[in-house]
C-alpha cells in the first residue's frame, strides 16, 4: 500500500464526510498489470478503491472539463499545470476544486517494460525505487529510473503548482535535465529526412484519436477534423490527411502542452505523438520563456503581445 | 476429415508454391509489433506470435475501402456517374491467423449477408478467401475465448488448423478450400490420422487450461432490455472513457462504417471508412441533434450491442471472440469482462414506495 496512496484515501474521505466536495476524481487499481483506471468517488465508502503508484500516467485534468460539480481531483506535476491552463482558458473554476497535489516520482513505461520480457507479465509490483517484474517462472527486478515513460524521465515539474492539500512531502526537482535533446536531432535533419522520419513515425496511425482524446488540451466542442461544412481534412487513411491531423492536433496544443504524456501513452500503436508536441514547447520555451501552466496569473504567449517579442521569422 | 504433416523443413518452400495459385497474407513483425500484411516473394510469415496488435479484419474489410470513382468534367459523357472500381478478387490465403480471429468473421457475416441485403465488397474479400489458422499454445491472461463460444483450437470460420508441433506443423482440413490450399502447397505427407488426432485433442486441453480468464453471458438473454440499459452502472463504467476509437478498430467484430466522397479536382472516389460508436459524430444528424451525446450513451451503446442486441437479435451469443485486444490496447482500462459481469449480473432494485 502506498503512502501516498493511504494520504489521498485518507484526505478524500474526510472532504466528502465534512461534504466540501461532491467526488473524487481519481485512480482505482486496474484489471491489468501496469494499469489504472480514472474514477469517480461520490461516497465516503467507496474511498477505499483509491490507488497510487507508478501507472497513474493518464491526465486527470481532462475530466475535469465542463463539470459543474464541488470537485476533489489528485493531481500530480502535470495535472496540477493543466489545470492551471483550464482556469486561463476558463474551463473550470478554481472555487469548485479542492486539489489534492501528489508530487510526482515518475510513472513507469509499461510498454518498455513489457518488450523486456519474452514471456507475458502477470504482476508488477514496486518498493522504493524498484520495479518487481514477475511472470510464470520469472521475476526480475528493473531500477524505476531507467524504465520511466519518456516524459517523466525528463520531467523537471514533478511536484503539483497549484494545491489545497499535499500527499506527500515535496520532492526533489530533477537538475541539469536536458529537455530538447530528440526535438534538436529532428530539428538537423535536411527537409526530405525530415519527411520520411515523420512519415514513418505516423505510417501505423489508425486514427483512432486516442491521442487526442487523452490530451487535457483537446477539448474543442467539434475538432477539426470532425467538422463537416467545411470538411478540412479528409476521413480515410491517405498519409497526408493523417499528417494533416497530427502537425495541426500538435500547433492547437503550442504554448498550453505541459508533456504530460498522456498522447503518448494513450496511443494503441505506440507512436511517439509527442516528437510534435515538444517542437512547440522547445519554440515556447526559447522564444518567449514560457512553461505552460506554472502560474493562473500570467497569459501565454500566443494570446499576448510584447513589442520585444522574436520576429525572426520575418524574412 | 483429413490430417497431414508438413516437416518444417518443406514450410517455406510450400508456403513459395502456393504463391503461384494465392495472394498470402500473413503476421509479419514491424516495430516491435505484430500486423498482418501480405507477403512478398520469398516473405515468410513470422508464426512465432502471440497475436496481431490490431485484428486481422482489414484484409477482409480495409479501414478505407474505395467502392466507385466518378468524374466531375462535364465535358465527359460520363460524368456524375458512379463506376464501380475494380477490385482484387483473386484468391487469397490468410496464414496463421488465430481461431478467434478467423471465427469473428463468422460473426461479422450475419451483418453483411443477409437474406435482404449483400455487401458484395465484404462477401467478394471473404469468398475468395482462405483461412489457414495457426492454433493458439499460449494465451495471454486476457484471452477469454473459451467463455466466448470460442476456443484456442477452434474450427469454426477456418479451412484449415494448423498445430505446430515443434519440428512440424499437423494440418487438419476443415473445408474443401483447406484441402485445395494443401494441394497448391505440395503438401501430402499423409500420417497416421488417429494417433495426431489424439496428439492434438491433448494439445487442445492444454491449451485450454490455460485460458484463466472468464466471461458469464448466461444470464444476458433473460435480462430486459432496458433494465439494463437504464442500470444504474453506466455512469462509473464509463467514467474513464476518453471515446477514442482504439477499442472498435483493433476489435475482429465492429463493423461500422462511413461512407465520403473524396475529390481531387475533377475526379472523384466514393469511400467507405471505419467508423466508430464511440464518436460522437458516428450519431450526429443532420439537423444538429445527437441522440448519443454524451460519454456515457456511447460507451453504453458499444456494450449493449456487443453484449445483448446482437445475441438478442441472432440468437448465436455474443458479439466478441474474446481475443482481449481491447482489454490490452484500452488506455483507461475499460475491462470488457468486468463489463459483461455487471451487465450478467444485474438484478433491477425494487424499491417499496
Amino acid at each position: 500500500m502506498s503512502e501516498r496512496g493511504a494520504k489521498i484515501r485518507e484526505i478524500s474521505e474526510r472532504l466528502l464526510k465534512e461534504g466540501k466536495i461532491d467526488m473524487v476524481i481519481g485512480f482505482r487499481k486496474g484489471t491489468l498489470p501496469m494499469m489504472n483506471e480514472p474514477c469517480l468517488v461520490k461516497s465516503p465508502e467507496d474511498v477505499k478503491n483509491l490507488v497510487w503508484d507508478s501507472n497513474c500516467g493518464i491526465n486527470l485534468a481532462k475530466y475535469l472539463i465542463g463539470r459543474k460539480e464541488k470537485i476533489g481531483v489528485v493531481a500530480k506535476g502535470c495535472d496540477s499545470r493543466n489545470i492551471v491552463t483550464h482556469l486561463i482558458e476558463n474551463k473550470i473554476k478554481r472555487d469548485q476544486l479542492f486539489i489534492i497535489g501528489v508530487p510526482c516520482e515518475g510513472m513507469i513505461d509499461r510498454r518498455k517494460i513489457a518488450s523486456m520480457f519474452e514471456k507475458e507479465i502477470k504482476e508488477v509490483a514496486e518498493e522504493k525505487n524498484k520495479i518487481i517484474v514477475r511472470g510464470s517462472g520469472f521475476e526480475k527486478i528493473l531500477e524505476k529510473s531507467e524504465v520511466l515513460q519518456k516524459n517523466c524521465a525528463i520531467c523537471i515539474h514533478r511536484n503539483p503548482v497549484i494545491y489545497d492539500e499535499l500527499a506527500a512531502d515535496i520532492v526533489k526537482e530533477q537538475k541539469n535535465v536536458d529537455r530538447y535533446k530528440d526535438v534538436r536531432q529532428i530539428e538537423s535533419m535536411p527537409p526530405e529526412e525530415k519527411r520520411d522520419y515523420f512519415n514513418d513515425l505516423l505510417s501505423p496511425c489508425i486514427r483512432c484519436y486516442a491521442c487526442r482524446n487523452a490530451c487535457p488540451l483537446c477539448y474543442c466542442p467539434t475538432c477539426f477534423v470532425d467538422e463537416s461544412r467545411p470538411q478540412w481534412v479528409g476521413k480515410g487513411i491517405d498519409l497526408t490527411d493523417i499528417k494533416t491531423f497530427h502537425f495541426l492536433r500538435a500547433y492547437h496544443c503550442a504554448g498550453r502542452c505541459t508533456d504530460c504524456g498522456a498522447c503518448e501513452r494513450a496511443c494503441p500503436l505506440g507512436i511517439d505523438v509527442r516528437a510534435f508536441t515538444m517542437k512547440l514547447e522547445k519554440d515556447c520555451f526559447e522564444l518567449y520563456g514560457w512553461e505552460a501552466g506554472m502560474s493562473k496569473d500570467e497569459r501565454p504567449p500566443l494570446d499576448t503581445y510584447r513589442p520585444d517579442d522574436p520576429n525572426d521569422f520575418f524574412k | 476429415m483429413k490430417v497431414i504433416k508438413i516437416n518444417k523443413e518443406n514450410w517455406a518452400g510450400g508456403l513459395e508454391k502456393s504463391k503461384g495459385s494465392y495472394r498470402l497474407f500473413g503476421p509479419v513483425k514491424n516495430n516491435e509489433l505484430h500486423e498482418f500484411k501480405q507477403l512478398d516473394k520469398e516473405e515468410l510469415p513470422d508464426c512465432d506470435y502471440f497475436n496481431t496488435r490490431l485484428s486481422p479484419k482489414s484484409i477482409i474489410y480495409p479501414q478505407s475501402e474505395t467502392m466507385f470513382e466518378f468524374s466531375l468534367d462535364e465535358n465527359r459523357e460520363d460524368h456524375h456517374i458512379l463506376k464501380e472500381i475494380d477490385t482484387d478478387y483473386s484468391p487469397r490465403a490468410i496464414i496463421g491467423i488465430r481461431p478467434c480471429d478467423a471465427a469473428a468473421f463468422l460473426l461479422v457475416k450475419r451483418n453483411f449477408s443477409t437474406p435482404e441485403y449483400k455487401d458484395s465488397y465484404w462477401l467478394n474479400a471473404y469468398e475468395t478467401t482462405t483461412f489457414i489458422g495457426l492454433a493458439c499454445g499460449n494465451p495471454h491472461d486476457t484471452c477469454f475465448c473459451t467463455t466466448t463460444g470460442c476456443g484456442p483450437f477452434n474450427e469454426e470460420g477456418l479451412d484449415l488448423l494448423l498445430v505446430d508441433a515443434g519440428d512440424c506443423y499437423f494440418a487438419k482440413t476443415i473445408t474443401s478450400k483447406g484441402e485445395n490450399f494443401l494441394r497448391a502447397a505440395g503438401w501430402d505427407a499423409g500420417t497416421d490420422v488417429e494417433t495426431v488426432c489424439e496428439q492434438i485433442k491433448t494439445m487442445k486441453q492444454e491449451a485450454e487450461a490455460k485460458i484463466t480468464s472468464f466471461v458469464a453471458t448466461d444470464k444476458l438473454k433473460d435480462k430486459k432490455t432496458t433494465d439494463l440499459f437504464d442500470a444504474p452502472f453506466w455512469e462509473e463504467t464509463a467514467f474513464a472513457c476518453i471515446n477514442c476509437g482504439a477499442c472498435t478498430y483493433a476489435c475482429p467484430t465492429c463493423w461500422c462504417f462511413d461512407i465520403q466522397d473524396e475529390v481531387s479536382g475533377y475526379s472523384g472516389i466514393r469511400i467507405r471508412n471505419w467508423d466508430s460508436c464511440m464518436y460522437p459524430l458516428f450519431t450526429l444528424h443532420g439537423s444538429g441533434h445527437n441522440p448519443r451525446s454524451t460519454n456515457m450513451q456511447r460507451v453504453r451503446q458499444r456494450f449493449m450491442h456487443k453484449l445483448k442486441y446482437y445475441p438478442d437479435r441472432y440468437g448465436e451469443g455474443i458479439l466478441c471472440v474474446g481475443c482481449g485486444r481491447c482489454i490490452r490496447l484500452c488506455s483507461v482500462n475499460i475491462d470488457i469482462r468486468r463489463v459483461c459481469d455487471l451487465m450478467n449480473s444485474y438484478e433491477v432494485q425494487v424499491t417499496s414506495d
